[in-house]
């Protein structure tokens, strides 16, 4: 992060006094939402996966795959219909932290450059939210292999 | 002529010939619907972007203008106008179309005072006989240009503002009934160092006040000399911030004179956080509701300051903080 700018006195009473002015944002009431939200998708997911495992003849190991697809799929066609950024704006990082914000993300993006054609357009920018969750968390994967590399070879 | 630094008074009044405000959908539910000349129930307009949904709001706005005052594109010497898009296209283009000379103005949502303080000032000047003032805002253009896509779900704070989708236009003659723009203060970019674009409020009330206090200093007038003062899209929170210095500078707001565009517009709908924002904000209600109650003799002096936030998508990346401005124009009802 860069370093914090240096604000002149006035700035700082400016700011002090703007901010008792503020609407609060609700954190409790914010947390409690996401994580109510939250936890219905996960549940609704294991649910899913339980489908999957009872009448798809899914190992336990690899149903979470097509369950997590069907989020995928739901989470699109929620942003397509114009009604995910609703139920975001009340679930907050509820529908967000679920791989539905990731998807979200993706599709937003999409429909939104649709205007400037499919290879500029939707292709240059459908990642222009998610990319930098692919690249750190891509990144993080490495960096977590070669430590668990390191104290393997330490004989841990 | 120049008043005290940065101040205008126009001798020779140009007249308001017309003004005309449209609006989308969204906008049809305001609490001012009544004062808007044309609504679109489709945020695209038939067209295939939003941009371009956006030029046809400028287009019908000035042509709407132009039919009240019986004028055809022909007779304007100079549209002045700007909008939130990049390089101004949606202005560039519509102009384009109406084929009037052109200046490309931008002062983000303060271009609608800005237009119609410089088109004051040529037509003072003598240079010209009829000029249009014009400006317009998308919601969803604006939102895909300064924040995210429309339909990402991110969580928006209490603070943030709704773009108002729609366009304001005002013509200007030498001669004629209607309200008449009497001064202008040309505003300061301000910065109190604030970087949040979804709290654009707190960033721009600084301006605003600072335009005002220097406009009734500069004009050596009271600010009971005016029936209502309105800033441009401060919304809830800029509102209560400007209150609050407006206090502190000793400069005394007797009741119901002062108010906000972006508070107006869509009244407490939840939807709109801390209320309106966008170049189409002090447009269409100052084009529409300001002007409309002034012709039926309800309000005589105006000050509208319209407020803009100069930054852009990438100075905020950059972690710039927002230098905002204001532009107040004194508009009245001489009989």
């Amino acid at each position: 992060m860069p370093k914090k700018k240096k604000r002149t006195p006035l700035q700082k009473d400016y700011q002090i006094m703007a901010k008792s002015k503020e609407p609060k944002r609700k954190v409790l009431l914010n947390a409690t939402r996401a994580f109510l939200f939250g936890g219905l998708i996960c549940t609704f997911a294991q649910f899913l996966q339980f489908i999957f495992i009872r009448y798809f003849g899914f190992e336990e190991s690899q149903a979470g795959n097509p369950a997590t697809a069907v989020l995928i799929i739901l989470a699109a066609l929620f942003t397509g219909l114009g009604v995910f950024d609703h139920i975001a704006q009340w679930a907050g990082a509820g529908t967000a932290v679920p791989i539905t914000g990731f998807a979200n993300s993706i599709t937003s993006a999409a429909i939104e450059h649709r205007s400037e054609g499919y290879v500029l357009g939707v292709g240059g920018n459908m990642f222009k939210i998610a990319g930098p969750v692919i690249v750190f968390g891509t990144f993080s994967a490495f960096v977590v292999a070669l430590i668990k590399l390191v104290i393997q070879a330490i004989g841990g | 002529m120049l008043v005290g630094r940065q101040s205008w008074r126009f001798n020779m009044k140009p007249v308001i010939l017309s003004s005309a405000s449209v609006g989308g959908p969204f906008e049809a539910q305001s609490p001012l619907s009544g004062d808007f000349d044309i609504f679109y129930d489709d945020l695209w307009l038939g067209q295939d972007s939003y941009e371009k949904a956006e030029v046809k709001l400028l287009e019908h706005a000035c042509k709407k203008a132009l039919e009240k005052a019986g004028l055809q594109p022909d007779d304007i010497n100079f549209l002045l106008s700007g909008d939130l898009d990049n390089q101004i296209t949606s202005s560039s283009f519509a102009a384009r179309g109406l084929r009037i000379p052109y200046l490309g103005l931008f002062g983000a949502c303060s271009t609608s005072m800005e237009g119609l303080a410089i088109g004051s000032r040529l037509m003072d000047s003598g240079g010209a006989n009829y000029v249009i003032a014009a400006t317009a805002s998308h919601n969803a253009a604006a939102e895909k240009q300064f924040r995210y896509p429309t339909e990402y779900g991110a969580q928006k704070p209490p603070t943030a503002q709704w773009t108002v989708t729609g366009a304001g236009a005002v013509v200007l003659g030498k001669e004629g009934d209607g309200p008449r723009v009497v001064s202008a203060t040309i505003g300061k970019v301000v910065d109190m160092g604030i970087s949040d674009p979804f709290n654009m409020g707190a960033a721009m009330a600084p301006a605003a006040v600072d335009t005002i206090e220097t406009h009734l200093n500069e004009m050596n007038l009271d600010s009971d000399y005016y029936d209502l003062i309105a800033t441009g899209d401060l919304g809830f929170t800029g509102y209560n911030i400007a209150k609050e210095l407006f206090a502190k500078k000793g400069i005394k707001l007797k009741d119901n004179l002062y108010t906000d565009c972006g508070i107006l517009i869509y009244g407490n709908n939840p939807r709109v956080f801390s209320g309106a924002s966008g170049c189409a904000c002090s447009a269409v209600v100052t084009y529409g509701h300001f002007l409309n109650r002034m012709r039926r003799g309800e309000l005589k002096r105006i000050l509208i300051a319209a407020t803009g936030a100069l930054m852009s998508p990438m100075s905020y990346q950059q972690k710039e903080t927002i230098p905002c401005i204001a532009h107040a124009v004194s508009i009245e009802h001489i009989q």
